[in-house]
């Protein structure tokens, strides 16, 4: 069996530790910046659903600004960006290499996006449960977090999975720039040393990995849905 | 003191190309106890009215008083507090999809200081008012459009309020389903002593429950009062149109338009409409005047409703008879209080 493997894979020899440390490394890269993004998409997407016209907290002025901020992070190429921000990595963790300095931009390619998902998420929310909850009295602190929060968990489940399955992808791109991890692995082995069988291998474990947040997503998202 | 008290309240939605005037100097005044019903034509300003009175909607001008006090003038925060003396209920019902029935019904109760077993025990209470009983675990995707309804009643009355808005409340119902949504509001106006006022397009639903009805038309209130004065003297075309949509008897109009032949008349024949509120003696009235004056008087057909316990209805009758006879009948008749409208004479 393991013979059959190092036949199709005769490069994968002896490099099984490191793709164990580089699958590592990946999964720490995707989920520190993943619980970051989250928290500043999950923040951002909810400030503007409530600011924008129409919204509980309606504030149009500082909606448009929010709005056009993030889309010019939308907009901006993620190796140009990765580019563009090592003097801003260096500022905060110090380093712009490694998988600690992927985590920075891996942070500001993913915040946007995941403010959008989570505005998606939220803005699925009727006005008529909205109404509701105002025609009983509840607060707009209130609203956002026993309404909007609450009633949308399940389309949140499902911005993240969407997320963090495109994080995959940049993550992988981060180790263009020496960020370590699965990308690094791929692009050391098999592109500048043509071992084609070792970017299969790096492929398959990341198509796995993807299978695997979109399973997990699906389920939760079965479970909670009513 | 009137419970609801709205006060010549004006309002006017702003778009980047019109405006429009919802409300247009409204003043009316509901007495606690009341069911008051306002009716109107899509776009009459009604859902604007009724979501002023807990100011969802902010009127532009006016005074929204609620039990003696302007509630306009208060800052958010008590306003919210008056929310919770003023229940809701919708069209759509607006239930919290990812809660169960119970917790539907629980959620104005919640950070109010209760216990969890004074909600649950609330929450009982309610569920049986409604008739759900054994649906509290539930999710509101599992229930029928007149469950749903009843879910949103309790828990627009979770927190006992004295007030309960209904706007279009029974209007994505069937007729049926309506009628048991209509006869369980009647019965908490009885038990309760729930105050309600109910936005709806059907007359039917006004002349079902409501005591007191306003009829709205282009933003303002162009008719108010008492559902038997209004339904007895209706002055505004507006208001005989609504009046007409709960009875078949317009429909000989439309039968006259098409000469159907069920309206045919032979020769000394006359087609009349007989309209009457308040008496119930019509068809002996029939009888007196057939020997009275010797004419024959052939019910087409005819229809009779109670308005607030009051008979109200019409016939359409042929009546056959000499010219004069049958000018005597009419005569009388109308002197005993029925309206008269000669549809048609041979010829
Ligand atoms: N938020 C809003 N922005 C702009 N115009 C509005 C708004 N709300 C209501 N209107 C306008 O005000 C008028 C009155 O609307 P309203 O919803 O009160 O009517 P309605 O009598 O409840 O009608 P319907 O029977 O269709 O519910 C309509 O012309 C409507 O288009
Ligand atoms: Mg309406």
């Amino acid at each position: 069996m393991i013979d059959l493997f190092f036949n199709i894979f005769p490069n994968m020899a002896g490099k099984g530790e490191e793709l164990l440390l580089c699958t590592g490394q990946t999964l720490l890269m995707m989920f520190i910046s993943g619980i970051i993004s989250f928290a500043i998409g999950i923040v951002l997407g909810i400030t503007l659903i409530v600011t924008m016209k129409g919204g509980i907290l309606e504030n149009v002025v500082f909606w448009t600004i929010l709005d056009k901020i993030v889309n010019f992070f939308r907009s901006v190429p993620f190796i140009i960006m990765i580019a563009l921000l090592i003097p801003v990595t260096r500022a905060i963790v110090g380093t712009a290499i490694g998988t600690t300095g992927a985590i920075v931009p891996l942070v500001f390619g993913t915040a946007p996006f995941f403010t959008r998902q989570m505005q998606a998420a939220l803005a699925e929310i009727e006005k008529g449960s909205i109404e509701a909850a105002q025609s009983m009295g509840t607060s707009p602190l209130g609203i956002i977090f026993r309404i909007y929060f609450k009633e949308s968990v399940p389309q949140i489940i499902r911005g993240v999975t969407i997320t963090f399955i495109s994080l995959v992808g940049l993550t992988a791109m981060a180790g263009a720039i020496g960020g370590g991890g699965l990308g690094d692995f791929a692009i050391r082995y098999g592109y500048q040393r043509y071992q084609t069988d070792v970017t299969i291998i790096t492929v398959i474990i990341l198509v796995a990995l993807v299978t695997v947040i979109q399973s997990m997503g699906d389920f939760i998202i079965k479970k909670l849905s009513h | 003191m009137p419970l609801i008290e709205l006060k010549n309240l004006n309002k006017t939605f702003k778009t980047k190309t019109s405006s429009v005037r919802a409300l247009n100097d409204v003043s009316l005044s509901v007495e606690k106890g009341d069911i008051f019903g306002i009716i109107g034509l899509s776009g009459a300003g009604k859902s604007t009215l009724i979501r002023c009175i807990n100011l969802l909607e902010r009127p532009d001008s006016g005074g929204v008083i609620i039990d003696g006090e302007d509630i306009i003038k208060l800052g958010e925060k008590e306003i919210r507090q008056k929310r919770k003396n003023i229940g809701m209920i919708f069209q759509h019902f607006n239930l919290f999809n990812s809660r169960t029935i119970a917790q539907n019904i629980a959620y104005p109760l919640r950070y109010g200081g209760l216990t969890d077993e004074q909600i649950e025990n609330r929450v009982k209470e309610l569920l049986e008012i409604v008739g759900l009983e054994s649906k509290e675990n539930g999710y509101p995707s599992q229930l029928s459009g007149g469950q749903k309804q009843r879910v949103g009643i309790a828990r627009a009355l979770a927190a006992n309020p004295q007030i309960l808005l209904c706007d279009e409340a029974t209007s994505a119902l069937d007729p049926k389903t309506t009628q048991s949504i209509l006869a369980l509001l009647k019965e908490l106006n009885k038990k309760l002593g729930l105050t309600i006022v109910i936005v709806t397009h059907e007359m039917s639903v006004i002349k079902a429950i409501c005591n007191k009805a306003a009829i709205m038309e282009n933003g303002e209130v162009i008719e108010q009062g008492a559902i038997f004065d209004i339904f007895s003297v209706p002055r505004r075309k507006a208001t005989k149109d609504f009046i007409a949509t709960t009875s078949n008897l317009h429909k000989v109009y439309d039968l006259l338009e098409e000469d159907s032949p069920a309206l045919h008349l032979s020769k000394g024949e006359t087609l009349a409409y007989f309209s009457y509120i308040g008496r119930a003696a019509v068809e002996s009235l029939i009888s007196t005047v057939s020997v009275m004056f010797d004419v024959r008087i052939n019910i087409i057909f005819g229809d009779l409703d109670l308005i607030q316990g009051m008979p109200m209805g019409g016939l359409i009758v042929i009546i056959g008879g000499t010219d004069a006879n049958k000018q005597k009948t009419i005569d009388y008749v109308g002197q005993k209080g029925v309206k008269v409208e000669v549809l048609k004479q041979y010829d």
